[in-house]
C-alpha cells in the first residue's frame, strides 16, 4: 500500500542511488580539528598553548644553533672554537669532546693496555644482552657467566698483575679439577649417589654418559673455557698490573654499575628473605640493615666507606681506594633491591608458596626452585629501575674523589688546552648525553618488560 | 649453585688477600726488595708533581722521590708515584702503602710529633697567598675588606685565613670547596673575587686559568708553610736516606757540581767536592747505599738549583723567582748541613 | 605455619631436621658471625686509631672551630664559635634547603604531574619531556649546570642586574632589602598573625557552616582582608615603621640588604627541579588510579574541571599519592647532601667535610651525620604516616 502511495505521489522526492560518502566537517575530524581539540579548546588552553608555543620557539632555535649549526667539530685546542679566531660566532665545541674522547673513556688507563678494558666492556655488554634479551638461549649460563665469570675476568683482566695471574691460575686449578671431577662422575654417577638419592641416580643412568650432570658440566666447561682464554691473555701480550689510581672515565662509571649489580642483587634477595623470615633475629637483623641504609644518603654512605673501612680492617690490608667506594655502593644498592625482591615475595600468592610445601620442598628450594624465580621476573621492572637510580648514583664516587666519567668531565673543563667560554656547556652537554642515553634506554626496557608482563597477566 | 657459591666466596677472599702486602723489616729492605720506590704524590699540581700526557711525573717533589730512587737503585725511573688526595696522604704512609710521602706537605708541631712522622727536611719554603684579578685594582691582601674569597675546605688554608683576616679586623665572606678544583674554577667563574692556597700553588694554577696575564698573586704571604719530604717515625736510616738525598742535592748546587759537570767532577781537587761525589770517605755505606750515592743523585736528577728552575722557576712556565728559596750563600734559606 | 605443623605432632624428628631447631642454630650462627665482625671492626678501629694518633670520642664537639661559614642561621664566627656550633649551623642550612625545596618540589610536581595528564597536546608533551630528562640525568650533573648557568652568565657585582623593588642580582647571588622594624613595627607581625588564625578559624567555621546549611560564605574575600588589609592599616595606623636597608656597591661587593648565595639557590634549584620529576609521575599515576566514573559523574552533576580535580580527583588520588610523595620528600633531604658537590655549607660539607678534615674524627663524625640523617628520615615518615591515616580514614 504504502509503496503504491509513494510510487503515486507526483511530488515526492525519493533517492534512487547511495550518495557519495562525504568527508566529515572540518570541526570534528583533519587536522584543523585537532588543533582544535587539542590545543585551543578553551581560552585558558588557548593561553597555554601560546605560552608553550612561545617557549618552544624561544629556546628550541637557539639551541639547535649553538649545538648543531654554530657548533665546532673539528679542531685540535682551544684556538679553534673562540670566536675571534674562528671569525663567527661560536656554539658548541665538539672538536674538544673529540679530542678527550679517549680520556673519557678510559680515564689515565695506560694506552698500550686499554685493550684489556675493550674485552672487559665487550664481554660486559655480553652479559648484559645475554641477560635482559628476554628470548636469548641459555639463561642459566648467562646467569652463572655475568654473575661468577665477568667479576672475575674483570678482576683478572683490568687489575692484572702478579696477584691476578695468581688467582687465574688458581681459579684454572678448581675449573680443571671439578671438570675432571664431572669426568669421573658421568662414568661413575654411583657416587653420588648419597647426594642426589636412588631415584635421581635412576634417571642420571638413564641418560647417555655426555648428558649427565649436563647443567653443572656446561658452567664448568664454560669457565674452563673462559679462564684458558685468559691465560693465553697473561701469557703472551701479558697483563703487566695497572693501578686502580689510573682506571677512570666511562670504564669506572660502567665498573661501579657493574659491581653495583652484580652484587647488590644477589645481596638484596639474601637480606629480602631475610626480612621476611620467620626467625625474629634474621628479620630484625635484615630490617636494621635495609632501614638503616636507606635513611642515609649515598654520600655519608661512601664517606663512611672510604674513611672507616680503612679503620675497620687491620692496616696491613687497608682497601684498595677504588675498592671502598665499591662496597659502599653494593651494599647501598642492595638495600633498595632488597624492599624490591620483597615487593616480588609479597606479590606471590600464598597458594604457590603452599604448593611448593606440599610438594615437600624445603625452605632452600622452595625459594630457588618455585618462589624467587616467578617473584623475581615479576620485579624486573622495579630491579631495572633501581638500577637506573644505581647508575645515576655513580657520579657520587666524584665527591670521595674517584675518576669516573662525570669527574672525566669535570676534569678537563679546567684544561687550559680548552678553556673556551663554550667548553663548560658542551661538556655538560656531552654527560647529559651519556647518562640520559642509557638511563633512558633502560627505563623503556622496564616499560617493555611491563608490558610483556602485564599481557602474560590478562588472560 | 654451591660452585658458584664457593667460587663467589674464593674469589672474595683472594682479592681480599691479593691486595694486601706484608709488612717486612727496614724500609730500605723493602724497597730493594721490591726493586721500586713507593712514593706518596699529589694529584696533580704544576711544578711540584703531576703526570704529562704519557703518565710521565715530574716536579720538585717528584725529583725529591727520584733522588732517593737514584741513590738507592742507580735509576730515577724505579720510583712508582701514587696519588694521593690531602685527605688521605698520612695515613697511607701511616699504613705502608706509601715509603715515603713528598707531596707539598706543610712541616707542622702537630705533625711532626703527633701522626708519628718525621719530616725530613725542607724542599720548599712556601707561604699563604692571596691571587685576584688585575682589574679589580688591588694591591693588598689588607684591602680585601668585604670581599668573597674562595679556599678549599679543611685544610690549613682555611684557619690561616680565618685567623688572618680575624686579626686585621677585615671583614670577608669565605667560599669553601671541596676540592681544589672545585675552588679554581668557582674563582675563574667570578664567585669569589680572591682566591687563596699555598703561593707555589697559586703560581701553578694561575697557569690554568684561560687567560693567566689577567690575574696576579699579592705580595703579602700570610704564613709559613715549609713544604718538605716525610717518613714513618721508627725507622732512622730510612729517615737519613730522604734527609740526607735533599742536602745532597743543596749541597751539590752550593759546591757547582751539576747534572752536565758532574763526572769531570769526579777529578775535582776540592775536598768538599770530593766528599760529595764519593772520592773521598765513606759517607753512603752506613746508610746502607753505595758511597758515590750523592753522584748517582746529581747524576740523574741535578742539583737543587736546577731542580728548581727546571720545575718551578725561569725553565719553566711557572716562572717563580729563587726568593726564599736561593741558597743561603744568595740571601736565601736553602741551607744544607755539610757532607764530611 | 609452623602452628599448624605442630597441631598435626609429626613423629619426632631427629634433631638434625627439626626446623625450630635449625632455626635456632641459623639465627645464632647468624649472631655470631655479625657479632664477630663488629667485634673485629671495632678492636680494629681501636688498634688503627691509636697507630695513627687520632684522639676518640666527642671532646672535640667543644674545641674552638677556626673556620668561618657563609650562610648562617645563627650567629658563628672562627673566633669563638666551636665544631659543636659549626654542626648546628649546617644541620640548620641543610633543613633550610630541604623544607623550602619540599614545598616548591610539591607544587612544580604537581603542576607537571597535572599538565602531563592535560588535553592540550602540546602542554602535556612537554611536561612529558621535562620528566623524562629530568629523572634520567644524575643530580650531581644536574647540580653543575644549576650551578654553572646560575653562576656562569651573571654579571659581576658591579654591573648588578637590578630587579624591582631594589632586587639585585650578580654572580655572588641575590640580594633583597632588609627589612629593618622601627618602633610599632612588632604589631605589624601581631597583626599578621591574628589575620592568619582568624582566617583559618573563619575558614573552618565556614565550612561548617557550608555543610549544615548549605550556605556558601566569601572565605577568599574575608581572607584576604583579614591576612593583607589587616596589617597594612596597622602598618599604617603605627606610622610605617618598616624600612629597607637597600643592597649598594661598596668596595667590590655589595653590601647591605640581606644575600642569598648562588650555591643555595644552585641546589635548590636543582633539588626542587630533580624531585619535582619524580613528584610529577606519583601525582600522575595517583590520578591515574581514580577511576574514570569519578570524573564522569562530576562532569554529569555540572562541575567544570578545575573543580573536579580540585573536589573530586585530587583528594581520592592523595591516598594512592601520599607514601610515594613521602619518599620522595625523604630522598630530596637526603639528595640535599650534594650540596658538599658546588659548595653549600649543609651538614654533609662543614661537618663531614670541614670538621672531618680538621678533627681527623672520622668514626665520631661520621657516625653523627649518619644519625642526623636517619632521625629526619624517621621523624618525617611518623609525621606522613600520621597524615596518610588521617586521610584514609575520610574512607568510608
Amino acid at each position: 500500500m504504502t509503496d503504491a502511495t509513494t510510487e503515486m505521489a507526483p511530488y515526492a522526492f525519493v533517492r534512487r542511488e547511495t550518495l557519495e560518502q562525504q568527508p566529515a566537517p572540518l570541526s570534528v575530524a583533519g587536522p584543523l580539528a585537532w588543533v582544535r581539540q587539542h590545543l585551543l579548546s578553551s581560552p585558558l588552553n588557548i593561553a597555554l598553548t601560546l605560552v608553550c608555543v612561545y617557549l618552544v620557539v624561544d629556546s628550541v632555535p637557539g639551541l639547535v644553533r649553538f649545538y648543531f649549526l654554530d657548533a665546532i667539530w673539528t679542531g685540535t685546542s682551544r684556538d679553534a672554537c673562540l670566536a675571534d679566531k674562528v671569525g663567527r660566532p661560536v656554539g658548541a665545541c665538539w672538536a674538544y669532546i673529540a679530542d678527550r674522547f679517549q680520556y673519557f673513556i678510559y680515564g689515565s688507563y695506560p694506552i698500550p693496555q686499554r685493550w684489556r678494558v675493550n674485552i672487559v666492556f665487550v664481554m660486559f655488554a655480553l652479559g648484559v644482552v645475554w641477560l635482559l634479551w628476554t628470548s636469548a638461549p641459555k639463561k642459566k649460563l648467562g646467569i652463572f657467566f655475568f654473575f661468577v665469570l665477568l667479576p672475575i675476568s674483570a678482576y683478572v683482566l683490568l687489575l692484572g698483575g702478579p696477584g691476578a695471574e695468581r688467582f687465574l691460575g688458581f681459579c684454572l686449578m678448581v675449573t680443571l679439577a671439578l671438570a675432571a671431577l664431572y669426568v669421573v662422575l658421568s662414568f661413575a654417577p654411583q657416587l653420588v649417589r648419597f647426594n642426589i638419592g636412588d631415584a635421581g641416580l635412576a634417571v642420571v643412568q638413564q641418560l647417555p654418559v655426555w648428558k649427565r650432570f649436563f647443567g653443572p658440566k656446561q658452567l664448568v666447561l664454560f669457565a674452563l673455557a673462559i679462564f684458558v682464554f685468559l691465560s693465553l691473555l697473561a701469557s703472551s701480550p701479558g697483563l703487566p698490573r695497572v693501578d686502580t689510581g689510573l682506571w677512570g672515565g666511562m670504564t669506572v662509571t660502567f665498573l661501579i654499575a657493574a659491581v653495583g649489580i652484580v652484587f647488590s642483587l644477589p645481596l638484596g634477595v639474601v637480606l629480602a628473605l631475610g626480612r621476611r623470615s620467620r626467625l625474629p633475629i634474621i628479620q630484625l637483623l635484615s630490617v636494621i640493615f635495609i632501614e638503616f641504609v636507606r635513611g642515609v644518603p649515598l654520600i655519608t654512605v661512601l664517606f663512611m666507606a672510604n674513611t672507616m673501612l680503612p679503620l675497620f680492617v687491620p692496616q696491613e690490608y687497608s682497601p684498595d681506594r677504588l675498592l671502598r667506594p665499591l662496597v659502599g655502593v653494593a651494599l647501598f644498592a642492595a638495600a633498595y633491591m632488597a624492599e624490591v625482591v620483597r615487593g616480588g615475595l609479597q606479590a606471590m600468592p600464598k597458594g604457590q608458596y603452599e604448593g611448593a610445601m606440599s610438594l615437600g620442598l624445603g625452605y632452600w628450594s622452595m625459594m630457588r626452585l618455585i618462589i624467587l624465580p616467578q617473584a623475581l621476573r615479576i620485579v624486573i621492572p622495579g630491579i631495572v629501575n633501581t638500577f637506573i637510580g644505581l647508575f645515576k648514583d655513580t657520579t657520587l664516587v666524584t665527591i670521595v674523589g674517584i675518576f669516573d666519567f662525570l669527574r672525566t668531565i669535570e676534569a678537563t673543563l679546567v684544561d687550559p688546552t680548552w678553556a673556551t667560554p663554550t667548553t663548560r656547556a658542551t661538556g655538560y652537554a656531552f654527560a647529559a648525553v651519556f647518562y640520559f642515553l642509557c638511563c633512558w634506554g633502560m627505563s623503556r626496557y622496564s616499560i617493555a618488560v611491563e608490558k610483556r608482563l602485564a599481557a602474560g597477566q590478562k588472560r | 649453585m654451591k660452585q658458584i657459591i664457593g667460587a663467589a666466596l674464593i674469589a672474595v677472599t683472594a682479592a681480599i688477600c691479593a691486595s694486601g702486602a706484608l709488612a717486612q723489616s727496614t724500609t730500605l729492605a723493602q724497597v730493594k726488595n721490591r726493586g721500586i720506590l713507593l712514593c706518596g704524590s699529589g694529584t696533580g699540581l704544576a711544578g711540584f708533581g703531576i703526570p704529562d700526557q704519557q703518565g710521565n711525573w715530574a716536579g720538585m717533589d717528584v725529583d725529591v722521590c727520584r733522588a732517593v730512587a737514584s741513590a738507592i737503585f742507580n735509576d730515577p725511573n724505579k720510583v712508582k708515584f701514587i696519588p694521593l688526595s690531602a685527605k688521605d696522604r698520612f695515613t697511607s704512609l701511616q699504613s705502608g702503602e706509601v715509603d715515603l710521602l713528598s707531596r707539598t706537605t706543610t712541616w707542622t708541631i702537630s705533625r711532626d710529633t703527633s701522626l708519628g712522622l718525621n719530616f725530613a727536611g725542607v724542599n720548599y719554603y712556601d707561604g699563604q697567598g692571596f691571587m685576584v684579578r688585575k682589574k679589580l685594582g688591588v694591591d693588598s691582601v689588607l684591602k680585601l675588606a668585604g670581599a668573597s674569597i674562595c679556599t678549599q675546605q679543611g685544610t690549613t688554608t682555611e684557619l690561616n685565613l680565618a685567623d688572618y683576616f680575624r686579626a686585621n679586623k677585615i671583614k670577608y665572606e669565605v667560599v669553601a670547596f671541596a676540592s681544589n678544583q672545585e675552588t679554581v674554577k668557582a674563582y675563574e667563574a667570578g664567585r669569589c673575587d680572591a682566591f687563596t692556597t699555598d703561593a707555589s700553588g697559586l703560581y701553578a694554577e694561575r697557569l690554568t686559568l684561560s687567560n693567566p696575564d689577567d690575574h696576579m698573586v699579592l705580595p703579602e704571604i700570610i704564613s709559613k708553610e715549609p713544604l718538605g719530604p716525610v717518613v714513618r717515625h721508627g725507622d732512622d736510616v730510612w729517615l737519613d736516606i730522604v734527609k740526607w738525598s735533599l742536602f745532597a742535592m743543596v749541597n751539590a748546587e752550593e759546591l757547582g757540581v751539576t747534572k752536565a759537570n758532574a763526572d769531570e767532577m769526579l777529578k775535582s781537587e776540592n775536598p768538599e767536592i770530593k766528599r760529595l761525589v764519593g772520592t773521598e770517605g765513606k759517607f753512603g755505606e752506613p746508610m746502607g747505599l753505595t758511597n758515590d750515592w750523592a753522584l748517582r743523585i746529581i747524576k740523574h736528577v741535578g742539583n737543587y738549583g736546577e731542580s728548581f728552575e727546571r720545575n718551578v722557576g725561569s725553565g719553566s712556565l711557572l716562572k717563580i723567582a729563587r726568593g726564599q728559596n736561593a741558597l743561603w750563600t744568595k740571601g736565601g734559606l736553602q741551607y744544607a748541613p755539610p757532607i764530611r | 605455619m609452623s602452628t599448624t605443623s605442630a597441631e598435626i605432632k609429626p613423629g619426632k624428628a631427629s634433631l638434625l631436621y627439626d626446623p625450630k631447631i635449625r632455626g635456632y642454630v641459623y639465627q645464632f650462627a647468624l649472631l655470631a658471625v655479625v657479632g664477630f665482625l663488629i667485634w673485629s671492626a671495632a678492636s680494629n678501629a681501636i688498634e688503627n686509631l691509636r697507630a695513627q694518633k687520632i684522639a676518640s670520642g666527642f671532646g672535640f664537639w667543644h674545641n674552638a672551630a677556626g673556620f668561618d661559614i657563609n650562610q648562617k642561621l645563627i650567629p658563628f664566627s672562627a673566633s669563638g664559635s666551636t665544631y659543636g656550633q659549626a654542626f648546628w649551623v649546617g644541620l640548620l642550612n641543610t633543613l633550610l634547603v630541604a623544607s623550602i625545596g619540599i614545598v616548591l618540589a610539591t607544587f612544580l610536581g604537581f603542576f607537571v604531574g597535572v599538565a602531563r595528564l592535560s588535553s592540550n597536546w602540546i602542554v602535556s608533551k612537554l611536561a612529558m619531556i621535562y620528566v623524562e630528562v629530568i629523572r634520567n640525568l644524575p643530580l650531581l650533573l644536574q647540580l653543575f649546570f644549576w650551578y654553572n648557568a646560575v653562576l656562569k652568565p651573571l654579571p659581576n657585582p658591579r654591573q648588578s642586574i637590578e630587579l624591582p623593588a631594589g632586587f639585585l642580582l650578580n654572580n655572588r647571588g641575590l640580594y633583597v632589602p632588609d627589612p629593618q622594624f622601627g618602633p610599632g613595627g612588632n604589631l605589624i607581625i601581631w597583626a599578621l598573625l591574628i589575620g592568619l588564625v582568624a582566617t583559618f578559624v573563619f575558614r573552618s567555621w565556614a565550612r561548617k557552616q557550608q555543610a549544615a546549611t548549605g550556605k556558601q560564605y566569601p572565605i577568599g574575600l574575608v581572607a584576604l582582608g583579614l591576612i593583607i588589609v589587616l596589617p597594612l592599616l596597622v602598618y599604617f595606623a603605627t606610622g610605617r615603621p618598616i624600612t629597607f636597608v637597600y643592597p649598594e656597591l661598596a668596595g667590590f661587593n655589595l653590601r647591605g640588604g640581606i644575600q642569598i648565595f648562588p650555591e643555595f639557590v644552585a641546589l635548590l634549584v636543582g633539588l626542587t627541579t630533580y624531585t619535582a620529576g619524580f613528584i610529577a609521575e606519583v601525582v600522575r599515576a595517583g590520578i591515574l588510579a581514580v577511576s574514570k566514573g569519578q570524573t564522569e559523574a562530576a562532569n554529569a552533576l555540572g562541575l567544570r574541571a578545575g573543580p573536579t580535580l580540585k573536589l573530586v580527583v585530587i583528594p581520592q588520588a592523595m591516598r594512592v599519592i601520599i607514601p610515594p610523595l613521602t619518599s620522595n620528600y625523604l630522598n630530596l633531604t637526603k639528595n640535599s647532601s650534594l650540596a658538599v658537590a658546588i659548595g653549600y655549607p649543609d651538614l654533609v660539607q662543614v661537618f663531614t667535610g670541614t670538621v672531618l678534615n680538621q678533627t681527623g674524627q672520622a668514626v665520631e663524625v661520621v657516625a653523627i651525620t649518619m644519625a642526623v640523617y636517619l632521625t629526619i628520615s624517621l621523624v618525617t615518615s611518623f609525621f606522613m604516616n600520621i597524615y596518610n591515616k588521617r586521610m584514609a580514614l575520610v574512607e568510608r
